[in-house]
């Protein structure tokens, strides 16, 4: 038997045509609830269908989705950082007091997001560095970030942010279109062109599966790590320019909670939570679907916790439905 | 014999403890007082049953983020039940706080066990939906302690042999867990299913409803610290103990019980707890402002998983018997 | 122990008949028949895959048989989990210790059947005071009870293995390659409670690579051979040579291809490696055009020099040399980038992304070729993958399908064509042919000839006799991390590199 006598078998691409593919992707079902709600909401509301209404609506998730991006990547790689919402308001409390020493505008978003890399790359150190669960790390990160933003502050407001600085939450690129709402948009494409069309992406993935198989191909995970976990810093410092912006002021307490709602919209937008799948696509989507059920319930007078409870059961749902339905299958099967 | 104790990380925590309050007593002697450490006992008592709880499920390899929605929601639901029966007996409350809490952990676990979804993602969702519930149920209403009886308020304050109730209470769950995780099956099952998953299925352990049933531990213990939380502050409301279960997980987590499961210990939990209690009674005292709370508790959580992670590295196979015998 | 002698020898404690267990794509047990009577050890024999350790998980209520019947003391049985199969009397000593690191080493005895007290509480004390009579009768007083196991040496974890077995009056002692990993020393007491546990009347089943071994305290064998039993009968009557001819069921010549390549120069010299706890002063040459095999026990610390050569571990001392020039490799990126290249023995913790295409796996070293600039080219990946995996002849639906879903042998094609397509200089394969089914095995033999007839330089590290003898140019044998010798395989005899892996002077 030599090797000219070997048939080789042709191997496809792919059997699925990718059309096909697409349409039984998880990303199709958010975008059809996505619509669904959209519709929902227009019958429910006659003031639902409005330019201004919806531009309002989008407020309600940019800050968190801006998060969710970098947490979507860090989630494939098998890590996660709950101390998003704690650096977003150490980087706030920063702002506010570099703004005492008459910090213009420009420099004053440059402190936002150098704390939020500074903070990054200490929860980046001690997981990579030292190997540590990235569960507990930020867990610890999340009381100390926070509680030096408490150190600072107390139990003080600070106001009066310089002249321009109002713009990045609260102006508009043209018409309705919020400055928050391009710069999200935006960012969904560079986060989605990295995860998706780039070697670092595609690594990504390799690393969630199986980090040590990664590490046997000759990628060098913590490294990768490391700047995953500065990324989610620096947008956070990002989220935390526009959030402080758009509030106008800065309390220690600000962003409470924002990190398990980013978390969220990664879960529900089909990311693994134990890593290795998951696209930006159906992240952007999850967003959208919860701005829409918060906006939706608004105009309906819900309040927001009622809210939560769908979102809680959502999270629940579109995660326990695939497997009891591949269950109910193969009963069907037998 | 010395030596393993000086590496224990229950001794360890014991030394931070003794040193935090001695310091404290330094300047402030009042402190170290037996009535002032009885206080600060019964003022920690819910972050310790709390704490044991989160610790039997983490055993597991698993974790419960719903604690503290759970505790909320119990407690609006036992404060109501109180404002429209104010004669219903106490032992009815308590009966009713823990059938309460327990159904609320079975969910968690049958999900975890039945559905087979990641118990963070599970208790993530139930974080949301037990708090949720807790407006819907209360219709976003407080109970104020003018709507409380009496009993309901008074029952844990108390004084039996000069201890009040509610520290009565924690000592007996206490006793109640080194009793279960120690003695029982099925508390040493919950040990083998963290050490070693695969090998708790060779011998025969079901994996899943171990997972189960600390679940359901769980969701009991937060509903009976529903009760005792809303007595204790006599007023229930959606924002009840909102982003407690991150302090009882640090509180697992500075008493050295392992995230990545089959490590932890009855003491260890209880004096996680307790540091972290002792630390925000402390500052007062001391006359440190109460907004450096949390920056501490958070370098300590810190600390205490650095120091854990260093007892915890496993020595490599050795192959070359020169390197046995060193 | 007066007891034992009564039961009848020839009536079986355990039987096994036509016993079928099937995964996708692979058939792991066919019609099995087995006996195990008591107070007489049985040696299970066969290569690796012949379906060994799923007899043993079936034995162990692990996996249930797809089909046949399993009878203790004549009364049918169904072993419908580990619980159950341990209640019944059937304990096992596993290969990789099944044990429980943070769990003392009592527990690790009585877990499920801890001596209790009042209210069905677990009394302690009386099971660490059982653990040490058990223990004692096993003479290993040495080890307390109150240890936890994770502080023991692997030899002492399999006395608490066996001290569970002890523990309940078991039937039947299943023990799958118990002395894989011990010392001489140790592998005489082992021997010694082999003999212990016969004579409490205890039926063995005792699987092991060793023929040696077998020899000294088997008193009856079965051979199996691709999931079948080809095989049974007294050691007393039978000899080595047929065992190994059942056990292998070709000669060896038939099975490898015989290749030609022209040994050329120097590619790899490495001179002194040494690890602190792992090897030590590991020297040899690697030619061009060469296979060069590596062969030991298992945990000889073969795989840990090949792992310190791909810039997996941080050797203490010595130096790696390719074509001459010194090397400085502290990660694999580095050792890739000289042209070494590892498939790994474990290829589903080690070697693949499961879960991820096929061609994924296959391009993630060469990421850096297909892509420009870092931007994905996915046509580029589709023709390398192709390429690489047509050559290697694997079968899959197309080249999306989830390597998880693969066969182990198509999947340990994908390892290699993932490396083929770096070129490398040194492809090290460690046991390349662990688990995978015989038309693969011969593909992957194959394979390597075709790669030396290229030049290319393999090391295989191997526990397989017939794999070292039919496939390298050279042999070096390792033991205790050290290398103990080296032969050129010209008229080379099984019984030498036994010998030489065995200590046995």
């Amino acid at each position: 038997m030599s090797s000219e006598t070997i048939q080789h078998r042709h191997l496809p691409d792919r059997l699925d045509k990718p059309l096909s593919a697409a349409l039984r992707s998880w990303e199709t079902l958010l975008a059809v609830v996505a619509v669904a709600i959209f519709i929902f909401n227009s019958f429910a509301s006659p003031h639902f269908l409005n330019a201004w209404t919806l531009s309002d609506m989008t407020f309600n998730f940019t800050e968190k989705a801006i998060i969710a991006l970098p947490m979507a990547l860090l989630i494939i790689a098998g890590e996660i950082d709950l101390s998003v919402a704690a650096i977003l308001a150490l980087s706030s409390t920063l702002m506010g007091f570099a703004m005492q020493f008459g910090l213009g505008t420009p420099a004053l978003v440059c402190v936002g997001i150098i704390v939020g890399l500074i903070c990054g790359a200490f929860n980046g150190a001690l997981v990579t560095g030292l190997g540590l669960p990235s569960i507990v790390v930020t867990i610890g990160t999340m009381s100390l970030f926070r509680g030096l933003a408490f150190i600072i502050l107390g139990d003080q407001v600070y106001k009066n942010y310089p002249d321009g600085f109002e713009y990045f939450g609260q102006g508009y690129v043209a018409w309705v279109i919020s400055f928050e709402l391009v710069l999200f948009l935006a960012f969904a494409a560079l986060f989605g062109f990295l995860l998706h069309f780039t070697t670092f992406g595609r690594r990504l993935y390799f690393i969630g599966r199986n980090p040590v198989s990664a590490q046997f191909s000759g990628v060098n995970v913590k490294r990768m790590k490391f700047i995953l976990f500065c990324l989610t810093g620096v947008m956070s410092g990002v989220a935390s320019v526009l959030l402080t912006s758009r509030l106008g002021s800065t309390r220690p307490s600000i962003a409470q909670g924002f990190e398990l709602e980013a978390i969220t919209m990664v879960v529900l937008g089909g990311v693994a939570i134990t890593g290795g799948a998951g696209s930006i696509l159906g992240v952007v989507l999850a967003a959208l679907i919860m701005g829409l059920v918060t906006f939706g319930f608004g105009l309906l007078n819900v309040p927001g916790i009622v809210m939560s409870i769908f979102v809680g059961m959502l999270l629940i749902a579109v995660i326990a439905l695939p497997i009891l339905w591949k269950r109910f299958v193969w009963v069907l099967k037998k | 014999m010395l030596n393993t104790l000086l590496k224990s990380r229950e001794s360890l925590l014991a030394a931070a403890i003794i040193v935090l309050i001695a310091a404290v007593a330094t300047r402030f002697p009042g402190f170290a007082a037996p009535s002032s450490l009885a206080q600060a006992f019964n003022d920690t008592s819910i972050l310790i049953i709390l704490a044991l709880a989160q610790m039997t499920v983490i055993l597991t390899r698993s974790i419960d983020l719903s604690t503290a929605s759970n505790l909320c929601f119990t407690g609006m639901a036992v404060a109501m039940l109180n404002k429209a029966h104010p004669e219903l007996p106490i032992v009815v409350i308590i009966v009713v706080s823990l059938l309460w809490g327990l159904a609320l952990g079975a969910f968690n676990g049958l999900m975890v066990w039945k559905v087979g979804i990641p118990p963070i993602v599970v208790t993530l969702g139930t974080l949301t939906i037990y708090r949720g519930l807790t407006f819907v149920l209360s219709g976003g209403a407080w109970v104020n302690a003018d709507k409380m009886s009496p009993a309901f308020i008074e029952f844990q304050r108390q004084s039996l042999l000069g201890i009040p109730v509610l520290s009565w209470i924690a000592l007996l769950v206490i006793a109640a867990f080194w009793l279960f995780l120690r003695n029982t099956k099925t508390g040493r099952d919950i040990y083998a299913v963290g050490v070693n998953p695969t090998a708790a299925v060779y011998t025969g352990i079901d994996v899943g409803r171990t997972k189960f049933i600390a679940f359901c531990i769980s969701g009991l213990v937060s509903g009976l610290a529903g009760y005792l939380w809303i007595s204790r502050y006599v007023i229930a409301s959606v924002e009840v103990a909102n982003g407690y279960e991150l302090n009882v997980i640090a509180a697992c987590v500075i008493g050295g019980i392992s995230i990545a499961g089959g490590v932890g210990s009855v003491a260890g939990a209880m004096m996680g707890a307790l540091f972290l209690g002792l630390i925000g009674l402390a500052l007062p005292v001391i006359n440190v402002s109460p907004f450096w709370q949390l920056a501490i508790s958070g370098a300590a959580i810190l600390v205490a998983i650095i120091l854990n992670a260093r007892g915890e590295k496993t020595k490599g196979r050795l192959i070359l018997k020169r390197a046995t015998a060193a | 122990m007066a007891q034992a002698s009564t039961i009848s020898k020839s009536a079986p404690a355990l039987t096994l008949s036509g016993i079928s267990k099937s995964f996708p794509g692979v058939r792991a047990l066919h019609q099995v028949n087995l006996s195990l009577y008591p107070g007489q050890v049985t040696a299970l024999v066969g290569e690796n895959g012949a379906g060994k350790s799923t007899l043993v998980k079936v034995l162990t209520g692990i996996y249930q048989p797809d089909e046949g019947a399993i009878t203790l003391d004549g009364k049918r049985v169904t072993l419908s989990s580990a619980q159950t199969a341990f209640e019944l009397g059937i304990t096992a000593i596993h290969q990789e210790t099944v044990l429980f690191d943070d769990l003392t080493v009592a527990e690790n005895i009585w877990l499920g059947h801890a001596p209790r007290k009042r209210f069905g509480l677990i009394d302690w004390a009386a099971m660490n005071e059982k653990a040490r009579a058990v223990l004692a009768q096993m003479h290993a007083a040495h080890i307390a009870p109150e240890t936890r196991l994770r502080e023991l040496s692997i030899a002492n974890k399999h006395l608490v293995a066996v001290a569970r077995a002890l523990s309940i009056d078991s039937r039947v002692v299943v023990m799958d390659e118990p002395t894989a990993a011990l010392s001489a020393k140790e592998i005489n007491e082992l021997y010694d409670l082999v003999a212990l546990l016969k004579s409490q009347g205890k039926a063995i089943l005792f699987i092991s690579h060793k023929f040696d071994e077998i020899y000294k305290i088997a008193d009856r064998y079965t051979v199996f051979r691709d999931g079948e039993q080809v095989g049974e009968g007294h050691l007393k009557d039978t000899a080595q040579n047929e065992l190994v001819k059942l056990m292998v069921g070709r000669s060896v010549d038939k099975v490898f291809p015989k290749h030609h390549a022209k040994i050329g120069d120097v590619v790899l010299s490495v001179s002194g490696l040494s690890h602190p706890t792992e090897f030590e002063n590991i020297s040899f040459e690697l030619h061009k055009g060469e296979i060069l095999g590596f062969y030991g026990l298992v945990g000889a610390g073969r795989t840990e020099v090949m792992k310190a050569l791909f810039g997996m571990t941080k050797p203490s001392a010595g130096t790696i040399a390719m074509d001459d020039r010194p090397l400085a490799i502290t990660s694999a990126e580095d050792a890739i980038n000289a042209g070494i290249v590892y498939v790994p023995e474990e290829r589903g913790a080690q070697g693949l992304g499961t879960g991820l295409p096929i061609f994924m796996n296959v391009t993630l070293p060469s990421l850096k070729r297909t892509s420009k600039s870092n931007v994905l080219r996915l046509k580029n990946e589709f023709d390398l993958a192709r390429r690489y995996t047509e050559r290697l002849d694997l079968r899959a639906s197309s080249l999306s399908q989830d390597v998880s879903t693969l066969s182990g042998g198509n999947q340990q094609k994908v390892v290699i064509a993932k490396w083929l397509a770096m070129s490398p200089k040194v492809i090290i394969l460690d046991e390349p042919t662990k688990g995978i089914d015989i038309g693969s095995k011969a593909a992957v033999h194959e394979f390597m000839a075709q790669l030396v007839a290229e030049g290319m330089a393999v090391i295989m590290v191997s526990s397989e006799i017939p794999e070292v003898l039919g496939m390298a140019d050279r042999v070096i044998v390792m033991r205790e991390g050290l290398v103990t010798a080296g032969f050129e395989n010209k008229n080379l005899q099984p019984e030498t590199l036994v010998r030489a892996a065995a200590g046995i002077e």
